[in-house]
């Protein structure tokens, strides 16, 4: 906290003058701008410019295509199920014709709300 | 300082979830909604379902009685996508739950993600048609011929059933990702709003929709502004605001034009350009904006205060409330951790003299406007004792710390209340913290 150089009263101790107020206020933002030059020397000088907000126009991860993106959530999915895959696929290749009711699901079933449970 | 609360005191009444620190992403709430009787509570998570719960009254008649919500529905609203055009994922996360008023024996709500909304019926079934002459109890058929009389099949009680279908889904009207869904006031219309644009649908028709508002830029480099929410006025059916990320809300009448890119009235307090920082755009950013009950006024969310503005009035706001002044000395560290950029929601209670919000560290605040007084509160499992009265918080910026204040630099940044709502009538909140759903009620209801 000591690193703060402006005043140590907060503006909701501050006096009745407004003015003394803003100027605290502006003087703890400048502050901390000053902090974010210091670190990022190279930040644009329009920060609420097209860059970020084009960035937040496309949030969410880009995949090359949709074999990409199944191949991302196969491996979320293997990773929250393991033990459940594993004996299943050693039943089923080699001893017979498999039936639809022999093979494991598709998709792992929904898992429900923990907040209805 | 006088502790505030005086005729008002908060006791907890329940928490919903898991007890453990490992939070799944899918069970992050991302929505809470009371319906418009306050019977109901909806949340949706990033997990895309939607938790309704149903309040069932223990004895109102009595001092001390306790409103209890107990799960009613469960579903899952929106399943993961991919869009093949753009290769990116269609994230499944529950944006807003709007709920329609009731106009028959089912209930309907609007749940959308970042690109289709769609309407469920949650309907209950508490009888089953019994005696069947061609059928067995079991469903099998029986042998027409051994037949020898017939009889007229009955109703009979079963246990209660509730049931949960999508009617209807409103799907690729929006290249950009929904914010905000409201319902209008004439109950047959409704509109959606993505960062550039705003559409308005029927209830009844999901193969078309109206764009009523498109600031999208002509070249995307002069972008310099996006939507970020938007409500229709509760009792002109004609008027709806729309916030922006400049601080900005405008107010559009739809009898004017058939594309409302004209505001009617433009809300926004003047700022001297001598006063702007690097942060100031950003924090000006109006993260939630919401109609008083009774359509005089409404508020705003920003990142460090509420703001409440009279319609009549378009050069500033007639008050704003400090919701955590001391993180203004942390601007850096929170534009470095991306929290500068956290959506906060804003509720008024039933006869809008009281507004809330959230804020870091699981606390939220609010702000008597007939009193003048403001309370910050926790909602923590530690304070989870059955009717355990909420001790007010108090956050010190600096210097000495008194005892039971918290230090800024103490504050869990990751434990942060996005998402509250206020039953309509009663003095009962829903708080949502990243996993949990806290229900709290005054003490003296």
């Amino acid at each position: 906290m000591s690193e703060d150089n402006v005043e140590a009263r907060t503006p909701e101790e501050a006096p009745a003058d407004g003015t003394e107020v803003q100027e605290t206020i502006i003087n703890l933002e400048k502050a901390e701008e000053a902090k974010l030059k210091a670190r990022y020397p190279n930040l644009g000088h329009k920060p609420g410019g097209s860059d970020l907000l084009r960035k937040r126009l496309q949030k969410g991860q880009k995949y090359f295509d949709s074999g990409d993106y199944n191949m991302a959530k196969a491996k979320i999915t293997n990773k929250q199920l393991p033990t459940a895959a594993a004996p299943e696929k050693s039943e089923i290749t080699g001893d017979h014709i498999p039936t639809p009711q022999d093979l494991p699901p598709r998709k792992p079933p929904l898992v429900a709300s923990k907040l209805a449970g | 300082m006088a502790a505030p609360g005086g005729d008002m005191q908060w006791c907890f009444s329940q928490v919903k979830g898991a007890i453990d620190d490992d939070v799944a992403e899918a069970d992050i709430i991302s929505t809470v909604e009371f319906n418009h009787t306050g019977e109901l509570l909806a949340t949706g998570d990033k997990g895309g379902r939607v938790v309704i719960f149903q309040q069932e009254i223990e004895n109102k008649s009595l001092p001390q009685f306790r409103s209890e919500y107990n799960v009613y529905s469960t579903f899952q609203s929106h399943e993961p996508e991919f869009d093949y055009l753009k290769s990116l994922e269609i994230e499944e996360k529950i944006n807003k739950i709007r709920w329609l008023p009731q106009k028959n024996a089912a209930q309907f709500l609007l749940s959308t993600n970042d690109k289709t909304i769609k309407l469920w019926k949650i309907s209950e079934r508490d009888k089953r048609p019994d005696g069947y002459n061609l059928k067995e109890d079991d469903g099998r058929c029986k042998d027409p011929n051994s037949i020898t009389s017939l009889r007229v099949p009955v109703l009979i009680p079963m246990d209660l059933m509730v049931e949960a279908s999508p009617r209807r889904v409103f799907a690729n009207a929006h290249t950009y990702h929904i914010n905000s869904v409201s319902v209008n006031s004439d109950h047959e219309t409704y509109l959606s709003a993505d960062d550039l644009r705003i559409n308005l649908w029927h209830l009844e028709i999901t193969d078309r929709s109206f764009n009523i508002v498109d600031i999208k830029p002509a070249n995307m480099e002069e972008l310099t502004e996006v939507i970020t929410a938007a409500e229709f006025h509760p009792h002109q059916c004609n008027t709806f605001v729309y916030s922006s990320s400049k601080g900005i809300i405008r107010l559009c009448d739809m009898r004017e034009s058939a594309l409302c890119d004209r505001h009617t009235k433009l809300f926004e307090e003047p700022e001297d350009p001598s006063n702007r920082s690097f942060f100031s755009e950003i924090i000006s950013s109006i993260s939630d904006v919401k109609f008083s009950h009774s359509g005089r006024y409404m508020m705003t969310r920003d990142y460090l205060s509420v703001k409440i503005w009279d319609l009549n009035m378009e050069n500033r706001p007639v008050e704003t409330y400090q919701v955590h002044e001391y993180l203004r000395s942390k601007l850096c560290s929170l534009y470095e951790n991306d929290c500068i950029f956290d959506k906060f929601e804003c509720c008024w209670n039933g006869n809008d003299s009281v507004v809330m919000t959230g804020s870091y560290n699981n606390f939220f605040r609010m702000f008597d406007r007939s009193q003048r007084r403001d309370v910050m509160l926790e909602a923590s499992r530690e304070n989870s004792k059955p009717m355990q009265v909420l001790k007010p918080r108090k956050v010190c910026a600096g210097g000495k710390r008194k005892k039971d204040e918290i230090s800024v630099d103490s504050l869990d940044f990751n434990k942060k209340i996005l998402h509250t709502a206020w039953h309509p009538q009663d003095n009962i909140i829903a708080v949502a913290t990243t996993n949990n759903l806290y229900i709290f009620q005054d003490k003296i209801n």
